[in-house]
């Protein structure tokens, strides 16, 4: 991050050096690892941009599980692709949002509403406008991929950005502000750190969510077109279209030891480093973690500090004097300018809704938003049985898990695979499940959808049951305040707030995951649900643009209405009324 | 320090804020002040006196809405490069070492890394903070921290040392142990800045600290006069002059409609002088000590014989010199003949002449007793007494005052005190005693 983690970590192992063999196993370790994944990344990487051909000629997907490294490779350097758009995005748009009054009043409404847009139902229009920019070549469909996950990925990070800006302490800021720090060093030294911690978390939540998104966009039929990218995602399509339980089997066990490799080599190291930048000034146990011990323990950080760090302090000096801290006093409101501004957003925002309904009317006609609206109310009915279902069977499995720390300890980091586990990985069993036993898809799909949004719910009840206090629950015994009693008067309240938390993403994320699961597929056997995710899912296979956007709209409109109408006042009532401490 | 010569002024300053319904809401209006060359400035307010608010215009972060600030005799446009800034919060960054947070200052100017670390360097061991340059904000205790503050805003050597209530955040010892470096440091003329602007709502600090008070009002805020503390340094806090300025400026500012000015004339403190917070039972044992080791005895060795803080021992030495046991002079406490007797004499003998010290040198003893006699039934509310001692002390003070008094009264045998009923009553003649 900064310098002074350079320094930090080179001063901690100048001292441990004096004591140390010219060279450790710790640096052949360091250096090994290092050199692997420099190996691994340009290797992949000119894969995927090497390899042109024009959009007639598929890339085929080979079913030999032999090559599967080389599929999980291009996969998980897609998603680290979209981690980095994300990342950047995150700050641009966080940044102008915390930054300037009217940016924030466009960018934050507007966050919020491509926070509850359904991101497959995007992927036609995504998809085509990829290929038509990089006409001729793999890469609209690689960017298109990239673009899928990035659009799962980044609203919560930039939320999340936007949040630890907004709350950075008054005091810092006018320290800031009065030593006329540049903006480069503002957002290094104070900005950045600040948010650093809240930033990893969201991203770690959010690159699990995108394996989802991933899977999904690897292998998809747009405007009666069928493309493919190598990947993992595609090779399970193509082992769903073969029946192949072998190649499906392979593809899961491959994604697992993925999503473990990358929890172990990236996400843990990043979460122990990213522990310092707490801004409480309470000195804690420091997180610690063995990948993290390993570095510090080898001498390459100090090499590295010793080469990069002049570097590093003169690119930093460079930025600081790029960006000069404006001086003058800040430019004071002006209300008619406002007024304007409020004006011109409201007439854009009206041409636009304008636009659209008249598109959407001319193409298919009012009686057919009527008809999307009822399959919405159905669809809007399976989430409401998913979230009731979820809520009952994990409930009391969350509490239990909450209140003992050893369960918490054991089932955590399973619980966390099966998060970030891609549900539609699973979805071809569950389809030839419904197949053979002859369940219609209107009630499996709510089996599907829950496969991949149910697990938010837990791990926010876990969360909740972890945060009642041990002193609480003593007294609940010590009055003897037994089942029924303690779950009205304890459990219930204490893990509300966290329950409702789970349920706003639990909601978010069927919506979402009912455009892939109200529509399956197993050979050459196809089941279909009454609902407005198989509506888009089909109009996206066509290309039927009309009721594309009649879909997504209306989609949307019933995400963001929930949003407002459910979740937001269920959230106010969670915080002022059952918030402990 | 060379006297004279403005350096930071603020011309009629009036803030508003919008408040969220329409409308605003005036924060400060029509505030003139002057910052000159060698002196501290304390700016003592209430709450709602916006006092934070104008140091912070001064500073240049927050715009005035009418008015203008001159720093050097130009008017401000921004964040003022001539002051430096110590934060109740500390404003720290916990990610950055204790040097890195003391250079940041300077690092930002653009100065060269060398000299930002030599100069944080010195800054650091200006505070006593050598040997942590390299540990992290969380590692220090809370004073140690606001010394890293301290060091950081030192390191830019500024005409106006701007400080933001800057002992509110600690506990009363520390606070009390910073504040004294402070003034050590200013008293020396070893201070790295010109002068210093602080902004509190503590009274005794800002007596303690400062050369001139500036007393702000409420609502809106503006400056309700000034009081000039021309009590030599180093300040002796349990000093009279030092007593009666802070009971004067506590009388202002529980009085919003008073005006301020300079001490009135009359001596409050003579017929009702404070009593130091000590028990009869302490100021005896304290006698007996010293009668042990001499009969004379210096105080700090006193304290470390003792184990104690001298402000541990302070309270019983003011009672026993003001009750005529003992002098204090040069730092050395000696026992007067009456302290020699109380200090050798046995129970009853003992209580008889903690009465006649009593009488003697508390008027306001003598006037209790006076004011028992005269009544029909030979009791006398607490509220009348208190209500009496409310005209002289802040309420609390008034409060501990009764139960000083009423403590050394029981003790002498002079009168009796029933906690049920609230009232004074003459005690029962004390057997023949002698």
């Amino acid at each position: 991050m900064t310098l002074s983690e350079w320094g930090k970590i080179s001063a901690f192992s100048l001292r441990s050096a004096e004591k140390r063999p010219a060279l450790s196993l710790a640096d052949v370790a360091v250096g090994l690892g290092v050199l692997a994944l420099l190996y691994g990344v340009a290797r992949v990487g000119a894969e995927s941009f090497v390899r042109f051909s024009p959009p007639e000629v598929i890339p085929a997907v080979s079913l030999d599980p032999r090559n599967l490294p080389n599929y999980a490779a291009r996969s998980t350097l897609r998603m680290f692709a979209a981690l980095v758009c994300s990342t950047l995005f995150t700050f641009v748009y966080g940044y102008a949002a915390a930054r300037s009054r009217r940016a924030e009043r466009v960018l934050v409404p507007l966050l919020d509403i491509l926070q509850s847009v359904p991101v497959l139902g995007f992927l036609s229009i995504t998809v085509t406008a990829f290929i038509a920019l990089f006409r001729g070549s793999l890469l609209g469909l690689e960017a298109a991929a990239v673009f899928a996950i990035f659009t799962g990925q980044a609203w919560n990070m930039t939320f999340s950005f936007y949040q630890s800006l907004r709350t950075v302490p008054r005091e810092l800021e006018e320290m800031s502000e009065l030593y006329r720090l540049s903006k480069w060093e503002r957002f290094t030294r104070l900005e950045l750190p600040a948010a650093v911690i809240g930033l990893v978390w969201n991203a770690m939540m959010s690159f699990g969510g995108g394996w989802f998104f991933l899977a999904a966009s690897e292998a998809i039929s747009v405007l009666n077109h069928q493309y493919t990218l190598p990947g993992l995602g595609s090779y399970v399509a193509e082992a769903t279209a073969a029946q192949d339980f072998h190649a499906l089997g392979w593809a899961i066990a491959t994604m697992i030891f993925v999503i473990l490799l990358i929890d172990q080599l990236f996400w843990k190291p990043l979460v122990t480093l990213a522990d310092r930048y707490k801004l409480e000034l309470s000195a804690g146990e420091e997180r610690r973690f063995w990948l993290v011990d390993l570095w510090r323990a080898s001498s390459l950080p100090e090499y590295a500090g010793k080469v990069a760090g002049p570097v590093f302090a003169w690119v930093d000096r460079l930025l600081s004097r790029a960006t000069p801290n404006g001086v003058g006093t800040p430019s004071k409101a002006s209300r008619s300018g406002d007024l304007i501004f409020n004006i011109a957003l409201a007439a854009i925002s009206a041409a636009l809704l304008f636009a659209a309904v008249r598109f959407v009317l001319e193409g298919v006609g009012a009686r057919e938003i009527g008809r999307a609206a009822l399959l919405g109310l159905a669809t809007l009915a399976r989430v409401i049985v998913l979230l009731a279902f979820s809520t009952l069977v994990w409930t009391p499995i969350g509490v239990a898990i909450g209140f003992s720390p050893k369960l918490a300890r054991v089932s955590q980091p399973v619980v966390q695979i099966l998060a970030s586990f891609p549900a539609n990985f699973l979805f071809p069993f569950a389809t030839l499940g419904f197949i053979r036993l002859g369940v219609s898809l209107n009630w499996g799909s709510i089996l599907l959808m829950a496969l991949g949004a149910q697990w938010y719910l837990l791990f926010n009840v876990i969360g909740g049951a972890q945060g009642i206090p041990n002193d609480l629950r003593e007294m609940a015994a010590g009055i003897g305040l037994r089942r029924g009693r303690a779950w009205e008067k304890l459990i219930g309240p204490g893990i509300f707030g966290s329950w409702v938390t789970g349920a706003i993403t639990a909601s978010g994320g069927a919506w979402n995951a009912s455009i892939v699961s109200e529509i399956v597929s197993w050979g050459n056997t196809t089941l279909k649900a009454d609902g407005l995710g198989a509506y888009i899912s089909e109009a996206t296979a066509k290309g039927d643009w009309p009721r594309i956007v009649l879909g997504v709209g209306l989609m949307s409109i019933y995400v963001v209405g929930m949003n407002r109408l459910v979740w937001r006042p269920l959230y106010d009532i969670a915080q002022n009324k059952f918030r402990l401490g | 320090m060379q006297p004279n010569g403005t350096l930071l002024m603020a011309e009629q300053i009036a803030k508003t804020f919008p408040l969220p319904a329409g409308g605003e809401q005036t924060v400060l209006e029509a505030v003139t002040l002057r910052v000159q060359a060698g002196e501290i400035v304390a700016l003592l307010g209430r709450s709602g006196s916006g006092k934070s608010t104008l140091l912070r215009i001064l500073a240049g972060l927050i715009p005035p809405s009418r008015g203008q600030v001159l720093q050097n005799g130009a008017p401000l446009t921004g964040p003022n490069p001539a002051v430096a800034m110590v934060f109740q919060s500390f404003a720290l960054l916990p990610w950055l070492t204790v040097q890195e947070n003391a250079e940041l200052g300077l690092f930002a100017r653009g100065v060269p890394k060398e000299i930002c670390q030599k100069e944080a360097l010195h800054a650091l061991s200006m505070v006593g903070l050598e040997g942590f340059e390299g540990a992290y904000p969380k590692e220090l205790s809370g004073g140690m921290r606001q010394r890293v503050g301290f060091a950081r805003a030192f390191v830019m050597k500024p005409d106006v040392l701007l400080m933001d209530e800057p002992f509110s955040a600690l506990d009363v010892l520390t606070a009390e142990n910073l504040r004294g470096e402070i003034s050590d440091l200013w008293e020396r003329g070893a201070f790295p800045a010109k002068s210093i602007l602080l902004v509190t709502h503590n009274i005794e600090e800002a007596v303690l600290l400062a050369d001139r008070i500036v007393v702000l009002g409420a609502n809106p805020g503006s400056i309700r006069g000034e009081v000039k503390v021309d009590i030599p340094r180093p300040r002796d806090k349990k000093g009279p002059r030092f007593i009666a300025l802070v009971d004067y400026i506590y009388t202002v500012m529980t009085n919003p409609q008073a005006p301020v000015g300079e001490l009135p004339a009359q001596k409050t403190s003579e017929r009702f002088p404070m009593l130091p917070h000590a028990r009869a039972g302490g100021i005896s044992g304290l006698l007996e000590i010293i009668y042990d080791r001499g009969g004379r005895e210096d105080l700090p060795k006193l304290a470390d014989g003792l184990r104690l803080e001298i402000d541990d021992l302070l309270p019983a030495v003011d009672a026993a010199s003001m009750l005529g046991f003992a002098v204090v002079a040069h730092g050395d406490v000696m026992l007067t003949e009456a302290g020699k007797q109380f200090a050798t004499a046995g129970v009853h003998r003992s209580h008889r002449i903690f009465k006649n010290q009593l009488l003697q040198n508390i008027p306001f003893a003598s006037t209790v007793v006076e004011a028992i006699r005269h009544k029909n039934d030979g009791r006398i509310g607490k509220d009348f007494l208190v209500d009496i001692l409310d005209e002289h002390f802040s309420e609390s003070e008034a409060e501990r005052q009764f139960q000083t008094l009423v403590d050394w009264g029981r003790y002498a045998q002079l009168f009796e005190y029933d906690a049920d009923d609230q009232r004074l009553y003459i005690a029962e003649q004390a057997p023949e005693e002698m």
